[in-house]
């Protein structure tokens, strides 16, 4: 069997600080299988962010942090590499794509010269005439349709929804096996949203990249994953393949959140707690989706 | 003969920026009912920040006329429209002063427009809290030891707190968790029917509008382009635009989707 893209089981986190130890992270598991797109979704402060960020190896070297539990990426335990190591997977076998685009781009910098710095992690003899060759090819596959003119320009030159593809072919430029992917889009308007969204779903799905979708809005959620991990307060409380979770969400807090979405076919606004014990009921997984068993390599 | 409680005629407004002309907001007409929840919906640059900040009075308008209960609204507004007309914005932790305790933040506004006794305007604060749903104790604290809601919640009893007829409301709950949204929605509805206030809602979440707006005017590039009530412009929206905007939302559930996939069939249609 080969190893899944991505393998977290019992992952805890904490930061000191003045008032001792807090917790962030109480156990939580997940994984991702190669090609599959899953989405983790919760409200601010649920831990859905850090839990990105361990997965790039961002906190490990965090003298605050406390981290604990398994980080496995294509098999290899992420504690076991060097910080180098982990500096070498970021931005070739696995990268990221950040909420707001136009913050995420060097405005002092032409997109030409920042998709060469990308494209040299992965193959650092690459000249500039080479990297343009491959960025404008990677452009044309997010639609855009003057890839030379986006090239020379600068991202505050681009509008969001450019930058935003910009974004997406820079993160796929490297053809890294996994994408995580932070709230992409929460700062576009909806219709470049849904857009950009299906583009983003294509590509992924053409390239066979595994996606960590990492989201509080449900809706692009259920447009986006295969598979659904919800998270409250540090802790996984369902996890379902997304049709199912979406029609027949089992877990309080998952009922809740579901029902707090406004629907455009009307209705009203739920009365539902914002905060509630039964919102820390157990972990309840769909049948047939559990965590994979045994240890990797 | 009644006047419109809030009237627009023909407004414009023209920005100069680095030497070039934008038109913003171009002949834009249309009138607020008393007591009602019109939303104004668009996307960026679609100008409905810029409608929002005229009605204010943030700055004049170009060309037209804005008009309260039946009165012209001057450029550089008095104390009585400064009144009258509030507003609360999108981000509660940079509309409050955050080295204001929420107490005085709500005392300054008692005490600009002079509402109420000078000796019971502290009183006065802790009953808005409560009216928001938060305890009189809050008072005392300062915006950074209160949730993204309970800020909210502030920014609203402060929008209260000098009897204001018309709110503007830009972007209230966007910053919001989703269960914290449907809490402050709930509140705002249930303050418009008790108080008998206006509101004019500015958001791009177009099902929040369906939820919470009587009516629902609809920009695109500064033009008014479709208002209509809610429950009519979500079931037979009459602009492509409009058609548009409503089959972008992410939806939750398959009988929404099904609505979305009717819009955008009718879109293609006619196409």
């Amino acid at each position: 069997m080969t190893a899944p893209t991505l393998l977290i089981r019992d992952l805890r986190l904490g930061f000191r600080g003045y008032s001792g130890l807090i917790e962030v992270l109480h156990g939580i598991s997940l994984h991702i299988a190669r090609g599959e797109r899953v989405a983790l979704v919760g409200e601010s402060g649920s831990g859905k962010s850090v839990t990105a960020r361990i997965v790039l190896g961002l906190l490990q070297n965090l003298k605050s942090a406390r981290i604990s539990g398994l980080v496995a990426f294509e098999g290899r335990d992420l504690s076991r590499l060097s910080g180098r190591e982990r500096h070498a997977l970021r931005g070739t076998r696995m990268s990221m794509i950040f909420q707001d685009p136009t913050s995420s781009l060097n405005p002092v910098y032409t997109i030409a010269t920042q998709f060469h710095e990308v494209l040299k992690r992965a193959e650092p003899g690459l000249d500039l005439a080479g990297a343009r060759r491959r960025a404008a090819a990677a452009l044309a596959d997010v639609a855009i349709g003057e890839p030379e003119r986006v090239l020379d320009s600068y991202s505050f030159q681009l509008s969001g929804g450019m930058n935003q593809r910009v974004m997406i072919a820079m993160a796929l430029a490297n053809e890294p096996s996994l994408l995580i992917a932070d709230e992409p889009g929460t700062a576009l308007d909806v219709t470049v949203q849904a857009q950009t969204l299906g583009l983003m779903r294509d590509l992924v799905a053409r390239h066979g990249t595994s996606v960590l979708f990492i989201s509080h809005n449900l809706g692009v959620v259920r447009e986006f994953a295969d598979r659904v991990y919800v998270i409250y307060k540090g802790r996984i409380a369902e996890q379902g393949p997304t049709a199912a979770l979406f029609e027949d969400p089992r877990h309080p807090y998952t009922r809740a959140l579901l029902s707090a979405v406004p629907r455009i076919t009307g209705g009203g606004i739920p009365d539902i707690e914002d905060a509630s014990e039964e919102y820390f009921a157990p972990l309840v997984v769909h049948e047939g989706f559990g965590e994979p068993e045994g240890v990797p390599a | 003969m009644s006047h419109p409680f809030l009237s627009l005629r023909d407004v414009s407004k023209t920005f100069h920026t680095g030497g070039r002309e934008v038109r913003a907001v171009d002949g834009v007409s249309f009138d607020v009912d008393e007591g009602e929840c019109l939303a104004i919906v668009g996307e960026s640059g679609s100008g409905k920040s810029t409608v929002a900040n005229m009605i204010l009075g943030i700055y004049p308008q170009t060309l037209g006329e804005i008009a309260f209960k039946g009165s012209a609204l001057p450029g550089r507004r008095d104390l009585v429209h400064r009144r009258a007309i509030q507003l609360v914005q999108q981000n509660p932790l940079s509309s409050l002063n955050p080295r204001r305790s929420i107490g005085a933040s709500l005392r300054l506004a008692l005490d600009v427009h002079e509402i109420g006794e000078r000796s019971g305007r502290d009183e006065r604060t802790g009953q808005l809290l409560e009216e928001v749903g938060l305890p009189a104790a809050f008072r005392t604290r300062s915006p950074a030891a209160l949730s993204g809601g309970q800020r909210q919640r502030v920014a609203i009893a402060r929008a209260l707190a000098c009897q204001s007829e018309l709110v503007v409301l830009d972007e209230p709950t966007s910053a919001l968790d989703v269960l914290v949204q449907a809490r402050v929605l709930k509140l705002l509805n249930e303050l418009r029917e008790k108080r008998g206030l206006t509101y004019i809602f500015i958001t791009h979440d177009l099902s929040v509008v369906r939820n919470v707006a009587t009516r629902v005017a609809v920009f695109e590039k500064g033009r008014l382009v479709e208002l209509s009530p809610t429950e009519a412009i979500f079931a037979d929206p009459k602009h492509p635009y409009t058609r548009r905007l409503i089959g972008a939302v992410p939806v939750v559930t398959a009988g929404e989707a099904e609505l979305r996939n009717r819009l955008m069939e009718k879109t293609d249609a006619n196409a």
